[in-house]
């Protein structure tokens, strides 16, 4: 067991070295020359020598590699120059908001999800496993940007039942202190429960959504996971030796799921990342994925880069730690 | 009606005179167990639906996709605008009817593109084994660790917005899944028997998976990317609400969803449509794409 694992880091670190060249090229790929859009068209050639040797360019490609290698690993992404901070300080600021949104919905995906899965295998062909099948098309096919779109026309401009785009209401931006960077828990922290209040309000309508898409992916395969299980003969022998129904399906047959669904969570929320950028453009929500689109609009690669990468990392870590999970808490790869 | 029962005698008979009647037979036992399937019907009439209106476009909408008149701004839907105008008075709904070609221009350019990238990849590194398939796989791998639209934007920042270098972005994102697939079945058909007698014939390798290995992988390759294309049109529809696809004034059905992003309040119908339009073609290839798995493999549930 310990050798595979070992083999598991190595692999993960090759692909990591691999992901770190991926995102080189993509900075060498621009088109743009950067020293130009640092300095503009009218500096002279001394200047744009300087800045073209400040930059590294005129070392050889190999060392160029070697320094971005190093400055990532640093966590030196360089400044973003459409904020004019640094990279990473600017991601550390933007990162709570996309955790908070991503397991607000991570949340939502597993507490309906399974549930539906469940039911919808156990009952399969009946009403409930149709409704789980077209409420689960509906996830995969939308575009959540759309989703976010019509739950703000519907629940807040015509309905006003929830608030609207941004993180809270103007009146209460920066009222609490920022402990944790997620404002439901800072605001527990402070006492301040009308701030809560609001907080929850803004993200109730963005979660949800965003919850959407893994409540689909996370129902779909718990469905064929416990069809699966359902199938086999142990369910029957549990069955006739006279455990009750509910015992069989919730002890037995869930049991043996629950490792497999640890992977599909992980990797659900991983996917969250990727719904984020659209969502939190849609909510105005001062996340990460918007920093990403604004660095994009931008045309910052600085920025750009940076998120790539990191989320990039957090999937191969996400992966990493469902399969070490996989292999400690399922005794048959033991 | 001779010639259509003969027809089908032809295509039902218990033994094949030909190859050419094999394949047919196959095509046809597919046709008939798809016809059973009334979603995946579904799901082909709204593609086919899509095809018609993309190619009847001017017909549809004589009035293009791009008439501006300032006087029409933001109209509700009406008998003479039946889903409203935009903010440039232009017919919601002709640029719907348009936005069709920009989807499945997109579609057929990301599935011409990926398709063959990733079953040379898969088929090459299922083939030859070794360093080969070692190294393609990690570089397959690392292309996976991405999110599709995270690694799309990331490309389109390196080679600018517009609606081709969105295409490049998304086949970009779109052939490691292939890739992995066409691995997998090349892995269980590179021992069979007939692989080892057209290389005694003397087969170069190039040829063995070009000619014998490649069609082998074609139908799951084909389900594969009918199943993926929802999950591209998502994307490439996301890189347009990001201004990052088609530029105006081309109409592409997520950029038009983001202008409507600027008048919630006022004109709801902005957003609407151009999301169900989205919503209805990716659900029909999900529902195609279930069916033709089904065909091909009908264990899977």
């Amino acid at each position: 067991m310990l050798i595979s694992i070992v083999k598991r880091v190595g692999s993960i670190a090759v692909t990591l070295l691999g992901l770190l060249a991926l995102t080189f090229f993509m900075g060498r790929m621009l088109p743009v020359d950067p020293v130009v859009s640092i300095i503009g068209e009218q500096a002279d050639q001394a200047t744009y020598d300087m800045v073209y040797h400040q930059l590294g360019r005129d070392k050889p490609l190999v060392t160029q590699f070697y320094l971005f290698v190093r400055d990532m690993l640093h966590a030196d992404f360089g400044n973003a120059l459409f904020t004019g901070h640094r990279v990473a300080d600017d991601l550390a600021k933007v990162f709570p908001a996309t955790i908070e949104l991503a397991t607000f919905a991570i949340i939502i995906g597993v507490f309906v999800g399974v549930p539906l899965g469940m039911l919808a295998a156990v009952y399969r062909g009946s009403v409930i496993d149709h409704v789980a099948r077209v409420v689960g098309l509906l996830g995969y096919s939308s575009p959540t940007f759309w989703l976010g779109l019509m739950g703000l026309i519907i629940f807040y401009a015509a309905l006003g039942v929830v608030g609207g785009p941004g993180r809270l209401d103007v009146s209460f931006i920066d009222m609490v202190e920022p402990h944790t960077g997620l404002l439901l828990v800072d605001s527990l922290i402070d006492g301040e429960y009308e701030v809560f209040w609001n907080a929850w309000r803004h993200i109730v309508l963005p979660g949800t959504i965003l919850g959407y898409g893994s409540m689909a992916y996370i129902s779909r395969l718990t469905r064929s996971f416990m069809l699966e299980q359902l199938r086999q003969e142990y369910i029957i022998a549990a069955r006739a030796k006279g455990l009750s129904r509910m015992r069989v399906i919730w002890r037995h047959a869930f049991g043996n799921i629950a490792v497999q669904l640890i992977t599909v969570i992980a990797l659900a929320y991983a996917f969250l990342l990727e719904g984020a950028v659209l969502t939190e453009t849609v909510f105005a929500w001062p996340g990460f994925g918007r920093y990403l689109t604004s660095g994009l609009l931008a045309g910052d690669m600085n920025a750009v880069l940076a998120c790539v990468l990191i989320v990039g990392v957090i999937f191969i870590g996400l992966n990493l730690l469902a399969d070490l999970l996989y292999r400690v808490m399922d005794p048959r790869t033991k | 009606m001779s010639g259509s029962v003969s027809l089908r005698d032809w295509l039902t008979a218990d033994i094949t005179l030909s190859p050419r009647q094999a394949s047919f037979q196959r095509l046809y036992f597919g046709w008939m167990r798809l016809r059973a399937n009334p979603l995946a019907l579904l799901g082909l009439g709204i593609i086919l639906a899509l095809v018609v209106i993309a190619v009847a476009a001017p017909l549809i909408a004589p009035g293009g996709f791009d008439d501006q008149s300032l006087d029409a701004r933001l109209l509700p839907p009406s008998g003479a605008h039946w889903l409203g105008t935009d903010d440039l008075g232009r017919d919601v709904f002709a640029r719907l009817v348009y936005g069709s070609r920009t989807t499945l221009y997109i579609a057929t350019l990301v599935a011409v593109i990926a398709a063959p990238i990733g079953l040379l990849v898969g088929t090459t590194a299922g083939y030859f084994g070794g360093w080969v398939d070692g190294t393609l796989m990690r570089i397959n791998d690392i292309f996976l660790s991405f999110p599709g639209l995270i690694l799309a934007l990331g490309f389109v920042a390196a080679l600018g917005p517009g609606l081709r270098n969105a295409i490049i972005a998304v086949a970009l994102t779109a052939w490691p899944p292939i890739a992995r697939l066409a691995r997998a079945e090349t892995l269980t058909i590179r021992k069979a028997d007939y692989i080892a007698a057209v290389r005694i014939q003397g087969a170069s390798s190039f040829r063995i998976i070009t000619r014998h290995i490649v069609p082998m992988c074609l139908p799951s390759v084909i389900v594969r990317i009918t199943l993926n294309m929802a999950g591209i049109i998502l994307t490439a529809a996301g890189l347009g609400f990001l201004g990052l696809g088609a530029q105006p004034p081309a109409p592409e059905w997520g950029a038009m969803l983001s202008t409507g992003r600027s008048h919630l309040t006022g004109a709801w119908w902005l957003a609407t449509a151009p999301g169900v339009a989205i919503l209805l073609t990716s659900l029909a290839f999900n529902l195609l794409g279930d069916g033709l798995r089904d065909v091909l493999d009908p264990r899977a549930d």
